[in-house]
């Protein structure tokens, strides 16, 4: 409750810190009419009546998408991050989860959208949404990561920016939706065909290639988000979900699949989404997001109260299979203490852990290092900027630092 | 479905015999399909076919030189792209061949793209951004031959068609590492 009313304070007088929540510095204070023997206002009059669709707490105003970005001269070519130091659990509100557009979130309406499947299959066949809605479905709990999260990471300097514009590229939702491989059957794909191209009904008419072995593995089409219909950004009225791929492969609002012999290279397999190491090579089809993790709380811009028992949470991840550890250091890696991973843990989904930490009020420096089940462990930001150098933009995965100083401010860095 | 196969049942029981009933439970049913999707014709199909692999499978009828292209270049993508390709406000095209291994590497289509029918491709379905799917297949493959020539790629009269685009051999096509299927998953 105390956290609960500061954290309140906190989103009111702390907005400098933009994104933040939480952990603020100013202590408790006493509110009149707050607390006993005092009755609460609002026990002396009824409430407000009931509301069509519900929205957040107007106390939560402040808890938004963070740092919104468009390329120069477009509204809707960019991306808006989760801010993930503000939320809990692992569901991620659909209308915090990050956005990526290649040109804006187009206007569909579904009695007039249509999905094709063509290419390398006996029977070519158009679906309406209505038809594929009667179809059997799976839902899935799983995170989406783009694979441009964390490309702050690559530079010298540590990001001046909370955990949610840094690394806010990834979010967690339970997907509902067609299987893609009972389309595929349907239609008659050709065994031989290795590959297909998913394109969008965007004005990008964004499109990727994509493995045939993923998608009859478990691809599916997307069709709801969080239990309700997915929202316009998130690929309204039909989406790829691509579980554990990088996101820009789930194509949004999609309107093709043609099944072909070979990868089509499209731009953003090529030109983008390719890896660009130090020797000047490219890595190519780096699919699966690797395993990762960060402390959410206490982070960047969050304020520790001062010295005593600290609840440390995060969130871990693997694109190719199930957290199995969490470990979190507060001496700058040189100690590691396995946290508590809380239920449930599934397979690329988003995996919280916890851990009680004491703060003597000394500068700290906290670390989260995941493994996952095949036995990949997070890499040192030092080691993975070793491997890969400095001029990447996609997947970094290494470990995020938080340093706390003696006043208890928190912020990135690189130890 | 459940409950209106019990009503089914139910019904026919009632009617006194077995000739009427819902429908059959099916076994394992969560996976049989209804199959749904409707037949489309190839013309129909032509329609929405944009994408061109490497190979130029696809690739429409037109042709177009670098100086057909450079007229076009001017009026819909300078203003995003710069004079010749230069850059700002948005993508730098041109240039950069020689910095991928550098600090500051600058990634173009001359530096950086694999494949030229990428070009073709892309500005057909998402260029201008403004007017997506609005250039002629002629302006397209103009632009091809006008952003392949900037780059020195092509010669300045080289004429860019279907014949002509997926032979053109780019620079950087031999510096990217396949990482599936040959690594994860």
């Amino acid at each position: 409750m105390a956290e609960r009313m500061n954290r309140r304070r906190f989103l009111k007088h702390g907005v400098a810190l933009a994104g933040a929540g939480g952990l603020a510095a100013t202590p408790v204070a006493q509110v009149a009419g707050a607390e006993p023997p005092d009755i609460a206002p609002s026990m002396r009059a009824p409430g407000a009546g009931m509301s069509e669709y519900g929205s957040p707490a107007k106390y939560e105003r402040a808890v938004t998408r963070t740092f919104i970005r468009s390329q120069p001269g477009t509204t809707g070519s960019g991306a808006s991050r989760t801010p993930l130091e503000s939320l809990e659990g692992v569901i991620t509100p659909s209308g915090l989860h990050f956005e990526r557009h290649h040109s804006g979130v187009p206007d569909i309406d579904p009695t007039s959208h249509r999905l094709l499947i063509h290419g390398m299959v006996k029977r070519p066949l158009l679906f309406s949404v209505d038809a594929l809605l009667r179809y059997p479905m799976v839902s899935r709990v799983h995170f989406l990561e783009c694979s441009g999260n964390s490309q702050l990471m690559y530079q010298t300097m540590p990001p001046n920016v909370t955990a949610g514009q840094a690394h806010g590229l990834v979010s967690g939702s339970e997907w509902t939706g067609v299987p893609l491989r009972l389309l595929l059957e349907e239609a008659g794909a050709d065994p031989a065909a290795a590959w297909l191209l998913a394109e969008g009904a965007d004005a990008a008419a964004m499109s990727r290639s994509v493995p045939m072995a993923k998608a009859m593995d478990d691809a599916m089409l997307a069709l709801f988000q969080n239990g309700e219909r997915l929202r316009p950004e998130n690929g309204y009225p039909i989406r790829l979900f691509l579980p554990g791929y990088e996101g820009n492969m789930s194509v949004k609002w999609l309107r093709r699949i043609k099944v072909t012999p070979t990868p089509t290279m499209t731009k953003d397999e090529t030109s983008r989404y390719t890896d660009l190491q130090a020797d000047g090579k490219s890595l190519m089809f780096t699919y699966p997001m690797e395993v990762k993790s960060l402390i959410t709380r206490p982070s960047h811009g969050l304020t520790l109260r001062g010295p005593g028992v600290q609840a440390v949470t995060g969130l871990a991840w693997s694109g190719n299979g199930t957290i199995t550890r969490v470990e979190v250091s507060t001496d700058g890696g040189r100690a590691w203490t396995r946290a508590e991973l809380a239920a449930p843990v599934l397979p690329r989904a988003l995996t919280r852990f916890r851990l009680a930490w004491k703060w003597d009020g000394q500068p700290a420096v906290l670390k989260s290092r995941a493994t996952d089940d095949t036995g990949a462990v997070q890499p040192e930001r030092a080691k993975f900027i070793a491997d890969h150098g400095q001029n990447g933009v996609f997947h970094y995965h290494g470990i995020v630092a938080w340093g706390v100083q003696a006043n208890g401010e928190v912020k990135h860095v690189y130890p | 479905m459940s409950t209106r196969d019990i009503t089914g049942v139910m019904i026919g029981l009632l009617l006194g015999g077995c000739a009427a009933s819902g429908g059959t439970a099916m076994s394992g049913g969560a996976r049989e399909v209804p199959a749904l999707g409707r037949p489309v014709t190839a013309a129909q199909v032509a329609g929405w076919d944009i994408s061109i692999p490497p190979d130029g499978t696809g690739l429409p009828p037109g042709r177009g030189t670098s100086a057909l292209g450079a007229p076009v270049y001017e009026q819909k993508c300078q203003a995003c792209h710069g004079a010749r390709g230069a850059g700002q406000p948005n993508d730098r095209l041109v240039g950069g061949q020689g910095t991928l291994a550098g600090a500051t590497p600058v990634r173009t289509i001359g530096s950086y793209w694999p494949y030229a029918t990428t070009i073709f491709d892309y500005v057909r379905r998402s260029m201008p951004y403004i007017q997506p799917q609005t250039l002629t297949n002629d302006e397209v493959y103009a632009l091809c031959a006008y952003l392949l020539h900037l780059n020195g790629i092509i010669g300045e009269h080289d004429e860019m068609n279907a014949q002509t685009l997926p032979k053109v051999r780019m620079p950087n096509r031999d510096n990217f590492i396949l990482m599936y299927p040959t690594k994860g998953r």
